[in-house]
């Protein structure tokens, strides 16, 4: 309860600071409403608002678990009145098909890598561009930063022919190579700025106590990063798992990923929405989950008290 | 413990900066001994490069018998207590004790044992488990503490550690840090631009001006035989008050002239200082402290010890009076007294006024009021003498030999 509480009064004395400067009695309806975040009625709102939010998610849901009959006959919403339509047959019948398993399991061997090495990579890199000295190192960062305006449509071609004469070509490795070559600029973008702004008092206190580099990478960076490496990592995650550019170019037939086998089902089948709709929503469920392992690590602020 | 000794120690920062200038300290085991100096002066600087956080850039920094230029800061054993205190805001107050023993791998129990004796002793036995957000300022202050001595370094170096507390909170932990430090007899080298701290926790206090260390000696030397005219305006509070002055000579005795009226200078005090009587006839810049000075309506003395003006202000502390006046002498101007006008934040003095502005520490039974003429006695015993030039204090040796410094004392 007390976690509630204290966002409530720091934005409080916020507002109450902003408005003694412009000698103004009104705040803004964004600042009234944060300020009253823990009272009921605005709970009550949100729920409205989150169930509101939901509705679409809802109905793939629903789709996904009638016959096509009777999607093709009626809206999913029948569902509250006619619970009987509720069947598993689409998901029974989507697993029965091995493209589809073998290709939600090229999703997964693809995303989860990729995300693992940039998430690794980055924070390494990250620590490295933000406190080790070393020469050239402001010119190395510049160069990553210029690397993040690399639209990725003018890699697909010089890459394919770099794959070309190697085993590579077509191979899920080749794919999470490519996810982690255009990842890592923002990666290591995103968490040398947070990074950089971990107190330096307390890496020299680490290094006072003993620490060598890794250590104090371990012990002192990993957990203050926390929030913004689980950030990193669910954007990351969200980015490969949902790609589909990516994967059409890359990927043979045998290591396609979900979303390349839901397109050419799109395509080859032309109206069956009950397939579609129970692959689809089996798609979205991962990240979904993904992202409420790692959620709170967006709220907590770990960084309070640390120097005064 | 170990002895820690700076020669010669430099440090010009990458920008062209030079923040310190050969630097000599030889701190004996043991001993505590206080930085001491405006804002900007270098005084971070120093410790950091004894904590080797920052790289010497000339001059060799011995910690033991190990000479340590090279040695990262893991290796040189010592331990930090940092300005902002710098607590693992992940770690409860346990493991921020702890971190450095868990470093250093020492065996489960013994870790605890140690992180339980140091919180005994710092009054955090019952806030182990928390997290340091959720400790008040003079907590978290202890927990740096702890966490330094916990490791039974070879040295502690503190960062202006209480200069985040709250005057009264400053107070206590001043005399637990005092008496801490006598309990565990560790080296240790505290920076702080309050001399009041400097003062009372030193065995010895190095005053250190832009980078140069101008005097190193026990409080109680700095304050009666300042080497120059910054470390006379630095130390004690109010501060010295210094006015241009002329010495001249009368019978073995003296009496220095200031505009309209003089003082005497006491036969036994030229004895004492045969280096005054080279400037016999000459400008001198003569320092008066607060505290040598009573209202004369007090007690009786001859006439030649007073000064007469009329009160400025009377600010009443209660055990004493802080009255302002001025005297017709025109202040003390050089580089020091710009030095020290710089760090008190006053834009400047102006070298042209004929009046001083003084200051004088009177027993709270004086009865003088604003506007009311004023007679001053002054303790000519312990008026101070310095080189208007040089700014060097006009003392007991033979000139060039005027500075205290390093080896003068053990
Ligand atoms: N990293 C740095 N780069 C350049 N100049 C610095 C740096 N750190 C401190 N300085 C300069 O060195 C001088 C001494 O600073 P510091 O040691 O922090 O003084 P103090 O602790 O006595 O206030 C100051 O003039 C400051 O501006
Ligand atoms: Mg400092």
């Amino acid at each position: 309860m007390s976690a509630q509480v204290e966002p409530a009064e720091s934005a409080e004395h916020t507002r109450s600071a902003a408005a003694g400067n412009e000698g103004a009695p009104h705040r803004s309806l964004a600042a009234r409403l944060v300020a009253r975040v823990g009272s009921g009625a605005v709970q009550v709102l949100l729920i409205l608002i989150a169930l509101f939010w939901m509705v679409p998610t809802l109905g793939l849901l629903f789709s996904s678990l009638r016959s096509p009959q009777d999607n093709a006959s009626s809206g999913w919403w029948t569902v509250f009145t006619e619970p009987a339509q509720l069947t598993l047959r689409n998901y029974a019948v989507l697993l029965d098909n091995p493209d589809f398993v073998s290709s939600f399991g090229n999703t997964v061997l693809i995303t989860v890598p990729s995300t693992a090495i940039i998430v690794v990579v980055a924070s390494l890199a990250a620590y490295a561009f933000a406190w080790l000295e070393f020469p050239g190192r402001d010119w190395l960062f510049l160069g990553v930063v210029g690397l993040l305006v690399v639209p990725i449509q003018v890699a697909l071609v010089p890459i394919s022919s770099l794959y070309g004469g190697t085993p590579l070509y077509g191979s899920i490795p080749a794919v999470v190579l490519f996810h982690v070559g255009f990842g890592l600029p923002f990666g290591i973008f995103l968490l040398r700025n947070f990074f950089a702004a971990i107190p330096r008092d307390l890496l020299e206190a680490a290094r006072m106590d003993g620490g060598r580099e890794l250590t104090i990478f371990r012990r002192v960076i990993l957990p203050l990063g926390g929030p913004a490496i689980a950030s990193l990592g669910i954007f990351q995650f969200l980015w490969v798992w949902n790609d589909l550019l990516v994967a059409l170019v890359f990927a043979a037939e045998a290591s396609q990923p979900m979303t390349v086998a839901l397109q050419s089902e799109m395509r080859q089948f032309g109206a069956n929405i009950d397939v579609i709709s129970a692959g689809a929503f089996l798609s979205m469920v991962v990240p979904l989950l993904v992202f409420f392992a790692f959620q709170r690590y967006f709220v907590q602020g770990v960084m309070a008290g640390a120097v005064k | 413990m170990a002895r820690v000794h700076l020669s010669g120690i430099g440090k010009t920062y990458p920008d062209g900066t030079s923040a310190v200038t050969g630097l000599d300290l030889d701190i004996a085991e043991g001993e505590f001994l206080v930085l001491v100096g405006p804002s900007g002066c270098g005084k971070t600087t120093a410790l950091r490069m004894v904590a080797g956080l920052e790289e010497i850039s000339s001059g060799t920094l011995t910690i033991g018998d190990r000479v340590v230029n090279r040695t990262p800061a893991r290796d040189r054993d010592v331990a930090m207590v940092f300005q902002s205190y710098a607590l693992y805001p992940h770690l409860s107050v346990r493991d921020n004790i702890a971190f450095g023993l868990q470093l250093r791998k020492l065996p489960k129990r013994e870790i605890k044992q140690r992180v339980e004796d140091a919180a005994e002793t710092l009054g955090l036995t019952e806030h182990l488990d928390r997290r340091p957000r959720n400790l008040s300022g003079g907590q978290r202050q202890r927990v740096a503490m702890g966490r330094a001595i916990v490791r039974q370094p070879q040295a502690f170096l503190m960062d202006e550690p209480l200069s985040n507390l709250d005057a009264k909170l400053r107070v206590q932990m001043r005399a637990e840090i005092s008496r801490l430090q006598r309990d565990l007899a560790v080296t240790t080298v505290y920076v702080t631009h309050d001399q009041v701290e400097a003062m009372t926790l030193g065995d010895r206090v190095a005053v250190l001006k832009k980078g140069v260390l101008q005097q190193v000696a026990p409080p109680q030397e700095l304050y009666d035989h300042p080497a120059n005219l910054f470390v006379a305006g630095f130390i004690g509070s109010p501060a010295m008050n210094l006015l241009q002055g002329r010495l001249e000579a009368d019978g073995s005795a003296a009496r220095v002239e200031l505009g309209g009226q003089s003082l005497a200078v006491p036969a036994a005090l030229m004895a004492e200082r045969p280096r005054l009587r080279e400037y016999l006839g000459r400008e001198v810049a003569l320092g008066i402290r607060p505290e040598d000075m009573e209202d004369a309506e007090l007690g009786t003395g001859d006439q030649d010890t007073l000064l007469t003006s009329t009160t400025d202000l009377v600010e009443a502390l209660g055990p004493e009076l802080l009255v302002h006046f001025q005297l017709p002498a025109p202040p003390v101007v050089t580089e020091d007294t710009k030095e020290l006008a710089r760090d008190a934040g006053a834009e400047g003095i102006d070298a042209a006024a004929p009046y001083s502005d003084v200051i004088a520490r009177f027993s709270p039974r004086s009865r003088t009021g604003t506007g009311q003429p004023l007679r001053v006695r002054v303790d000519t015993g312990h008026l101070y003498f310095f080189d208007p030039a040089t700014g060097d204090g006009i003392w007991g040796e033979p000139a060039s030999a005027t500075q205290q410094k390093e080896g003068t004392h053990a």
